[in-house]
């Protein structure tokens, strides 16, 4: 399954124009609440920087990705603020170069590493992935990036080293959500370590063939596309191998809502609502809900980490 | 979905700034104003409601029944929207006539359905409890003005005016 880099051709690059054809009905009820369901007739094009990445369609899913705005206006990530638009009208302020991230932990190789020095040995890819909110909608999206266990592997963990944890950067001048004490900050995640080595999980940088914009997790997120969305950790400064269960964020706020694995589970609801079904981004507003899959649809790859758990109650 | 259920409350809380608005003012058209209000909160509430069984939930029986028996935000919310149904009725003139008094008392309910929105909408956030903290304390101070108002008013009739 490990992905071999093709060399990169025209035809491996999803052209943009691709991305753009499919036409994204409502982006939100409107003013009072009672806005004309009409598409936005000038939807906006990537922007940032081009990556020379791979498409992996191996490791992809076929669905269409959702549309660049969507994307990018519809995020959550509570270090610019607590509503949909805030990521994307206040990440302006994060500031992603230079950008250095700190291995620590039980590994023979820790220490600082500039970006460019982490991501330097290995070759980009595209690859789309579904992504599944607790809140039960979902996405499609083109990610750009690089196989975790990979990067991982490189600093050589040692043997009693049993997971990972992750650290957002913590600057309430950067990112203005931190002055309020919604969360614990910095944002904390952790992965098993043979979760983190399973070749789905992906350090990503980019978005659409482009660098990742800010209020998407630049320079450098996590995404793991079996779990929850908020699992997929933004603006990583820390990796630490650990040998106990580190604390994750989200359910360090509400043990009793958000566990340590949130793997994505339509047998398991959320304490207040049902995790059965997912409302699809920018399906417009009558598009059926989806029904939510085993493992975000990744079941085949990842359920073999879980077996003999108790996915009910390690939820 | 968010915007409807927001403007609910919102249009809930403003009616009920007419009164006090009013006896500050002393300006009584915007009595007149009070009713349309009201029932225009009322419609946002429907449309929230609406939306949330037709669009969000898809006529999922089943699953608006689970929701509804499983979920104490969603029975608040219900508790509230029921509770507006006959003040909505009772909105005409001549309802208005015929009830006499006991029109007053029934209406009192909205003060009811605005809590439970609240209550609702604080029950359902995910995290970030300030905003539903704010539309509560709007609240508060709306009530709070009330029972001001009506004490002072209750002072006024039993202490006996000396010009
Ligand atoms: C007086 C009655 C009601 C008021 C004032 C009210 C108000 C609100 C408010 C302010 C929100 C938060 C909006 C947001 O997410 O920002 C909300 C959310 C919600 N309400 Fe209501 N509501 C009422 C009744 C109901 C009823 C009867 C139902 C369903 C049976 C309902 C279902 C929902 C749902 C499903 C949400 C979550 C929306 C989401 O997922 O974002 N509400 N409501």
């Amino acid at each position: 399954m490990r992905h071999r880099p093709r060399p990169l051709t025209e035809q491996h690059v999803t052209p943009e124009s691709l991305y753009l054809t499919r036409r994204h009905l409502i982006s939100g009820l409107l003013g009072t609440g009672i806005g004309l369901a009409v598409g936005d007739a000038h939807a906006s094009l990537p922007t940032g920087a081009v990556l020379h990445a791979a498409h992996n369609a191996a490791m992809s899913v076929s669905a269409p990705p959702n549309s660049w705005d969507d994307i990018t206006t519809y995020n959550n990530y509570y270090e610019f603020g607590t509503d949909k638009s805030d990521p994307a009208q206040y990440a302006g302020s994060l500031r992603v170069t230079p950008w250095t991230v700190t291995i620590g932990g039980e590994a023979d190789i820790t220490g600082p590493v500039s970006l460019d020095d982490l991501l330097k040995p290995h070759a980009l890819e595209e690859r789309i992935y579904r992504l599944r909110c607790v809140e039960a909608w979902s996405m499609v999206i083109p990610w750009v990036g690089i196989p975790l266990g990979e990067v991982l592997r490189r600093f050589k963990p040692r043997s009693n080293a049993k997971y990972v944890r992750f650290t957002t950067l913590n600057d309430p001048t950067q990112m203005p959500g931190e002055r309020s004490s919604i969360l614990h900050w910095p944002y904390t995640e952790g992965l098993r370590l043979d979760e983190a080595m399973h070749p789905l999980s992906l350090l990503a940088v980019g978005l659409y063939g482009r660098s990742l914009p800010n209020q998407n997790g630049a320079p450098l997120r996590l995404v793991v596309p079996w779990k929850y969305g908020f699992k997929s950790i933004k603006a990583i400064v820390g990796i630490e191998f650990v040998e106990r269960e580190p604390r994750s964020a989200w359910s360090q706020a509400n043990p009793k809502e958000y566990g340590f694995y949130a793997n994505v589970n339509p047998a398991v609801d959320h304490p207040r609502w049902s995790q059965a079904s997912e409302r699809h981004i920018g399906g417009g507003l009558f598009a059926p809900r989806q029904p939510t899959l085993p493992f975000n649809g990744y079941a085949e790859q990842v359920a073999d980490l879980y077996r003999g758990m108790d996915l009910r109650r390690q939820f | 979905m968010d915007q409807l259920g927001l403007w609910s409350l919102r249009l809930l809380l403003i009616t009920l700034c007419i009164t006090p608005l009013r006896q500050l003012t002393g300006w009584s058209p915007l009595q007149r104003f009070r009713r349309m209000l009201g029932l225009f909160a009322f419609f946002y509430v429907c449309l929230h409601v609406a939306m949330y069984v037709a669009v969000d939930q898809r006529f999922n029986w089943p699953e608006l029944w689970k929701d509804l028996t499983q979920h104490g935000w969603i029975i608040v919310g219900c508790v509230a929207f029921v509770l507006l149904i006959p003040l909505a009725i009772t909105s005409t003139k001549s309802a208005m006539r015929q009830l006499g008094r006991q029109w007053q008392r029934l209406h009192a309910a909205i003060y009811v359905a605005t809590l439970g929105g609240c209550w609702h909408y604080y029950w359902q956030v995910k995290r970030d409890v300030r905003p539903p903290l704010a539309y509560a304390a709007m609240f508060a101070l709306l009530m709070g003005w009330r029972i001001i108002h009506r004490w002072r008013q209750a002072q006024r009739l039993r202490v006996p005016r000396t010009h």
